[in-house]
């Protein structure tokens, strides 16, 4: 009986388990079958999706940089160019310490601490590198250790690239410019400019002159390469490849040997100068001293260069060309007697008697003429041969301030010439509204005054003073200045000559116009201010001298150059074109307290014209006798 | 003896269908291992050693008298019992698990051993008390279960803990523990979830967390799960081809001869090779099916049933973790990963089967 109860409970224990056992079935089906539906839904259903995920993964879009195009000057010497070198960089997505990974590169290649910070700037500046450079310039005992060593280095490669380099270092710094690294801001430009994309494998964007004016020329364009990348990154194989386009020369319209003449023409002086072809406004020397050496912003200059150039007293990164506000002192005064011709305030023979001063009609303010006692009788030719003052003062009085303005407007006083440099000032031509908006102030007769003889509210750039020489030697009639002479593109061997339309004609009097003229060339000749400086001249040339106060003088006060300090010495001007009946050149020196026009900035014109004219290269600057120097305004 | 008599007494307890299945399954773990371990011939050697090693062990569990096995139930229990308690005290630190014990020549990994050892014990338990089993026996048995799965745990190596949970509970289940006893413990164990929370490790909530939303980690732990279901979603139908796995051969996928190796083999034979190889898993475990109705014992039934229902959850998890419907707890793909402990583990179960199968009519006479 027992035995039964036990075998009926054995069958019914199997008759459980065999239900349990089919249930766990069930359960094992039913788990099978979510897998499969997981399958087909990948696979089929998100199949497309996950197809380009996996594309995404594999195939990475390189962009290769374009080579920057050169820069040249107008005779095909290079002002700009590349060279290849090794840098050592690291992609920093691929690297979990970078301050110990820099610090056991250190070992093996020289960093200095320079480099580090230069690393620390870059790493602040927020933009996402893909490769951050460690170093550049790896000499080649750098390359090869670092080749044995870089197994230990995952995301650290050697590549070889393309650097800017600027041969002429100081000279032409202010004109050529220089790239650097490009900044947050800049990328947010590119990108409203939607050309970002075109800038995926560039570092370098140009910051300032040329480099910055025509970067949309010189930039090229970004190929690109379709890479297989496994997962670390590393390039499997090329798939497909775009090639980039290089960028476009630039052919200057300076003539960089002129450059040289002039700047070594300055010797230790700091100033400015701008020469023209005043026939079609190219720019052929645009000078301005002290410069510096743009090659040190390319990759971020370091703290004390920086410093160095920054404190300096002599402000070597202003371009005092383009931005250098001065008075224009008596280079004013050709304009003036055009001005008072134009009018018929003056005729060529009316003459006045100089006692040494001018005064208003019931004023006892004297306005005192540079010359003690003055200089007799004079006309509108010898006004501009022995600069007088009171004629201008009289003059100008007469004119009014209006008349001033607009005649001076038209040379493009006080307006921007439009060339193509960034961050051109306009100077200052004043008028009795801009005095009214400025100052609040109705404009007085004594304004005027001043203003006749170039030391009133007006201010001037040595550029603007060049251009306005350039019309008055090419007869009124205006070309904008302009750097570039052509684009030259590598490709497809096009050039493009840019910039010889005319500006305008102010539409002068020629006989005003010989009559100012002959007064400039007789400036430069016996008698003149700048005789000194035209003495010898094989060939004939124009000129003006002119002084632009640092400091007021008081009534009756005399200036005495040796007493006042470097800095408060007057800045000397010089305008010039020659040759004077067909000119090729005009210019325009300013030499920053350099007391007289005669005595600093006509010898320096007298170099350039020297060379330009006559190819001849300057002797080392005569020894200037200050004693002597007083001969003019 | 003639060499035909030696030959038969060599397969008499082996089972051929189950045989063919799982050399079909071996087969293709040595094709895809080529494949994922980018042309390794000395990986695919490897093994095939591992799979010779693997193989001995079928043939003597096979070959062995199922009291033999029940013999071995507590002393191999008490064993790995003993190695898991000097494991929590002395095992070495790998990866942030203590999981290692180093016993001079060599270390091991004891939870490897408790993947038989647990069912074995269990299964040995019920047997001996089949005639009065009471509630107080499935409540003695759980705590065989919950003790070393609760030190495996620890380690912490959360996959090996609830497959070998899932292992015992098989056993408890088809030993016929009562409906409503199962889901009070369901009814609990739900209840104790937040507790059990806060004991997790941080990287073990992040697992859990992570299979809630792989995305939110692209770049980290995410990675793992994200490649593999673009390796599996970009093979489509047909899949890319063998040894053209973009996401494989590109290294996109991690640990692709072990853990992974279901995306690799995914990727290049697409939903029409996944479709096969859940055939081959499904016979297998229908064969497993088939011996476990046919046991003859309290303790083979048990014992068979729960060795496939094990190999099953195996499979199922790595295949569901590498899909990403469940999380990546660290469970190779039973047969196809790269690994020698794991394959000889899986054979010696199929020993068992087998010997389970074949010393049944010996039993009976």
């Amino acid at each position: 009986m027992k035995r039964l109860i036990e075998f009926k409970d054995t069958q019914r224990e199997i008759h459980n388990f065999r239900l349990r056992l089919a249930l766990s079935l069930g359960f094992v089906l039913l788990l099978l079958l979510l897998l499969l539906v997981r399958f087909v839904y990948l696979q089929v259903m998100q199949h497309s999706h996950y197809q380009t995920l996996a594309e995404n993964n594999r195939i990475s879009i390189v962009p290769i940089a374009p080579s920057r195009g050169l820069i040249l000057d107008r005779n095909g010497v290079v002002l700009a160019h590349n060279y290849s070198a090794y840098t050592l960089e690291i992609t920093l997505s691929k690297v979990i310490d970078l301050k110990a990974t820099i610090d056991e590169l250190a070992k093996i290649v020289d960093i200095q601490p320079g480099d580090r910070k230069r690393i620390k700037r870059l790493l602040a500046d927020n933009r996402k590198f893909e490769s951050l450079p460690i170093r550049n310039r790896l000499t080649d005992d750098e390359v090869a250790r670092f080749a044995t060593q870089r197994y230990r280095f995952p995301g650290v490669e050697i590549k070889a690239r393309l650097f800017r380099e600027y041969p002429y270092h100081e000279q032409i710094s202010h004109l050529i410019g220089y790239i650097g690294r490009i900044n947050e801001s800049e990328i947010a430009q590119l990108e409203e400019d939607e050309i970002a994309a075109n800038y995926r494998g560039s570092d370098y964007i140009g910051k300032t002159g040329i480099e910055q004016n025509y970067e949309s020329e010189l930039h090229g364009k970004t190929g690109f390469q379709q890479v297989e990348v496994d997962a670390g990154g590393r390039e499997v194989r090329v798939l497909s490849r775009t090639p980039p386009v290089s960028g476009n020369n630039l052919v200057l319209t300076i003539d960089a040997k002129l450059q040289g003449v002039a700047e070594q023409a300055f010797g230790n002086y700091r100033g400015a100068l701008v020469a023209i072809d005043p026939s079609n406004g190219e720019v052929l020397a645009f000078v301005s001293k002290p410069g510096y050496d743009p090659n040190l912003f390319i990759d971020g200059i370091d703290e004390q260069s920086w410093n160095e150039l920054n404190n300096s007293s002599d402000v070597p990164l202003n371009n005092r060309a383009l931005r250098g506000q001065y008075s224009p002192g008596s280079t004013i005064k050709p304009f003036m007697a055009l001005a008072g011709l134009h009018y018929k305030k003056r005729t060529p023979s009316y003459a006045i008697s100089d006692p040494g001063y001018f005064s208003l009609p019931n004023s006892h303010h004297q306005y005192r003429d540079w010359k003690k006692g003055g200089h007799g009788s004079v006309d509108l030719f010898k006004s501009i041969v022995v600069s007088c003052d009171t004629y201008y003062y009289g003059l100008a009085n007469e004119l009014g301030i209006d008349n001033i303005y607009s005649f001076f407007s038209e040379f493009g006083f006080g307006k921007k010439t439009g060339i193509d440099l960034e961050g051109e000032v306009s100077g200052l031509m004043p008028s009795q509204e801009w005095k009214q908006k400025r100052h609040q102030q109705k404009w007085y007769a004594g304004d005027t005054i001043s203003v006749g003889i170039g030391q009133g509210y007006n201010l001037v750039t040595p550029l603007q003073l060049a251009y306005a020489t350039a019309i008055l030697a090419n007869d009124g009639v205006a070309y904008r200045p302009h750097l570039l002479k052509e684009v030259q593109s590598l490709r497809t061997s096009e050039k493009r000559i840019l910039g010889m339309n005319q500006e305008s004609n102010l539409n002068l009097n020629a006989e005003h116009l010989a009559l100012v003229k002959s007064a400039m060339v007789a400036v430069t000749q016996p008698g003149g201010t700048a005789a000194r400086a035209g003495a010898g001249a094989p060939y004939v040339f124009a000129g003006k001298t002119g002084t632009a106060q640092v400091i007021g003088m008081k009534q009756g006060e005399k200036y005495i150059e040796s007493k006042i300090q470097e800095h408060h010495r007057d800045h000397a001007w010089f305008m010039a074109f020659a040759p004077s009946d067909q000119p090729r050149i005009a210019l325009a020196v300013l030499v920053e307290n350099g007391g007289h026009g005669s005595s600093t900035a006509a010898p320096i014109a007298r170099k350039v014209l020297d060379y330009f004219l006559l190819g001849k290269l300057p002797q080392p600057l005569l020894a200037v006798d200050e004693a002597e120097g007083a001969e003019d305004d | 003896m003639t060499r035909r008599r030696l030959w038969q007494r060599f397969v008499a307890h082996l089972d051929p269908v189950l045989l063919a299945a799982l050399g079909l399954l071996l087969l293709v773990s040595l094709v895809v291992l080529y494949s994922a371990s980018g042309g390794n011939w000395f990986r695919v050697l490897a093994q095939m050693t591992n799979i010779l090693v693997a193989c001995v062990a079928l043939w003597i569990v096979a070959n062995m008298p199922l009291h033999y096995l029940m013999r071995a139930a507590v002393p191999v229990y008490l064993l790995g019992m003993v190695l898991l308690i000097a494991v929590a005290f002395f095992g070495e630190i790998a990866h942030g698990a203590r999981r290692w014990l180093n016993i001079g020549v060599t270390t091991i990994q004891p939870s490897e051993l408790m993947r038989i050892a647990v069912p074995l014990m269990m299964a040995w338990y019920f047997e001996k008390h089949e005639a009065t089993l009471t509630l107080k026996n499935y409540f003695v048995a759980t705590l065989l279960l919950l003790l070393p799965v609760a030190l495996i745990a620890r380690q912490p190596d959360l996959g090996t803990a609830i497959l070998i949970a899932a292992s015992g509970f098989y056993v408890l289940f088809l030993a016929g523990i009562s409906w409503r006893v199962m889901l009070t413990s369901l009814v609990i164990l739900m209840a104790s979830m937040p507790l059990a929370w806060s004991t997790l490790h941080d990287y073990q909530r992040h697992r859990i967390m992570m299979l809630l939303d792989p995305a939110q980690d692209a770049l980290g732990s995410g990675y793992h799960t994200i490649q593999a279901i673009i390796a599996v979603g970009s093979g489509g139908m047909f899949g890319k081809g063998y040894l053209n796995g973009t996401q494989t051969h590109l290294d996109f996928l991690p640990e692709r001869t072990t853990d992974f190796i279901f995306a690799v083999y995914s990727e290049e034979f697409g939903l029409f090779g996944n479709i096969v190889l859940l055939s081959l898993y499904l016979f297998v475990i229908a064969r497993g099916f088939v011996i476990t109705a046919n046991a003859s014992t309290y303790f083979t039934r048990l014992m068979a049933g729960s060795i496939t229902l094990t190999f099953f959850t195996y499979a199922f998890v790595n295949m569901g973790m590498v899909s990403g419907i469940l999380p990546v707890v660290g469970v190779p793909l039973p047969l196809i990963s790269y690994g020698g402990t794991s394959m000889v583990i899986l054979l010696l179960g199929f020993g068992m089967l087998m010997s389970i199968h074949t010393h049944k009519k010996l039993v009976q006479t």
